[in-house]
């Protein structure tokens, strides 16, 4: 069976927030759920497909070329070593699941470049991602922070060990008497 | 205590349902605030976005008076949307300003042609930088910013016709 790919609206009329962030936010959008719909043997809906998968966007992403710095490479090995191992820890803006190292969204470029000249220019990684943290929040990072709110987070792993530790000695015992 | 333990793994199997339920009926909201609110304007210095027109520099917005700046572009269709609301607000003696993200100066003017012009001045913004340094993740977005540079307020979204009121009366507040 062919199936295409189709998107439904969320139940509720009109999305609580019509915002253009670019085409790639119909893939990652949480108010459009992606759903897989049969596909009837050509006709109609085969054509208007057609039709469709044919047509240009009205207006997709802007027209100016992407920044220099966006799909390039800083020249020194060193420092674009550090650009992408920043890049790879902070998080896309439109592309919410994407480090910008990995989206091809057209402000994730634009982020990109941010972070390589800066790097360039001599400024510290750590830097870098306060500037962005001081504006958009700890949201932006892919590393969380050592905070009252966070402890669980970090403690979790030592506490399961702990449990883990705990429970398999007691079998241990019970197989000793 | 032991009878109670065996239920446990069906409770926390229940507490799992309960959290999926709830989220799957409201999904988390993804947008994302600036945490500029309440910050000096970033300096930054904008190139004007159509030829003849001024610029935006972060100085034209310590003037004294609270003014608007709306982050938009020509690529964008829910700016089109917003564009009667911001010139009502225009009428209504709000001053405007606007930042034109990765727009060229034709399509800028084409923009302002086909869907008026409430601005004083507008800056471009090539390379999303300053929209960067705003702290803003799209367009559109207005940002409230008093008389001293400070921004008040944040708006996301294309301003709906009955959202004009409510940024009008922090306008009016931040005087």
């Amino acid at each position: 069976m062919r199936a295409i790919l189709r998107s439904s609206p969320e139940r509720g009329g009109e999305p609580r927030e019509a915002r253009w962030r670019g085409w790639h936010e119909l893939r990652s959008s949480p108010s459009t759920r992606l759903r897989l719909v049969p596909l009837p043997v050509p006709g109609r809906s085969f054509s208007l497909a057609l039709l469709l998968a044919l047509a240009s966007p009205a207006s997709a992403q802007s027209s100016l070329p992407p920044s220099p710095y966006a799909y390039t490479q800083l020249p020194d090995s060193k420092q674009e070593a550090a650009a992408k191992a920043l890049m790879e820890t902070l998080r896309c803006l439109v592309c919410q699941g994407q480090s910008i190292a990995d989206s091809d969204a057209e402000m994730a470029g634009d982020m990109r470049a941010l972070v390589r000249e800066r790097i360039a220019a001599g400024e510290k990684p750590e830097a870098i991602r306060r500037w962005l943290i001081e504006r958009y929040g700890e949201w932006v990072s892919y590393r969380p922070p050592v905070e009252p709110l966070t402890w669980p987070l970090w403690a979790a792993p030592v506490l399961f060990v702990a449990a883990g530790a705990w429970l398999a000695r007691g079998r241990f015992r019970r197989k000793a008497r | 205590m032991r009878r109670l333990f065996l239920w446990l793994p069906l409770a926390m199997f229940a507490l799992f349902l309960v959290v999926v339920a709830v989220k799957l009926r409201q999904p988390g909201d993804s947008t994302i605030r600036s945490h500029m609110i309440g910050k000096p304007m970033p300096e930054f210095a904008l190139q004007p976005a159509v030829p003849g027109r001024a610029g935006l520099r972060s100085a034209d917005l310590r003037s004294g008076r609270p003014r608007l700046v709306n982050v938009f572009a020509s690529w964008c269709i829910p700016c089109r949307a917003e564009a009667a609301q911001l010139d009502a607000l225009k009428r209504r003696g709000v001053p405007i300003d606007g930042i034109a993200i990765r727009d060229r100066p034709e399509d800028v003017a084409a923009f302002l042609q086909a869907n008026g012009d409430p601005f004083d001045r507008i800056g471009s913004d090539p390379r999303s930088q300053v929209q960067f340094a705003l702290g803003s993740s799209g367009v559109p977005e207005t940002f409230l910013v008093d008389g001293r540079g400070i921004i008040r307020l944040q708006h996301i979204g294309d301003i709906r016709p009955e959202e004009a009121g409510q940024i009008y009366a922090a306008w009016e507040q931040a005087k």
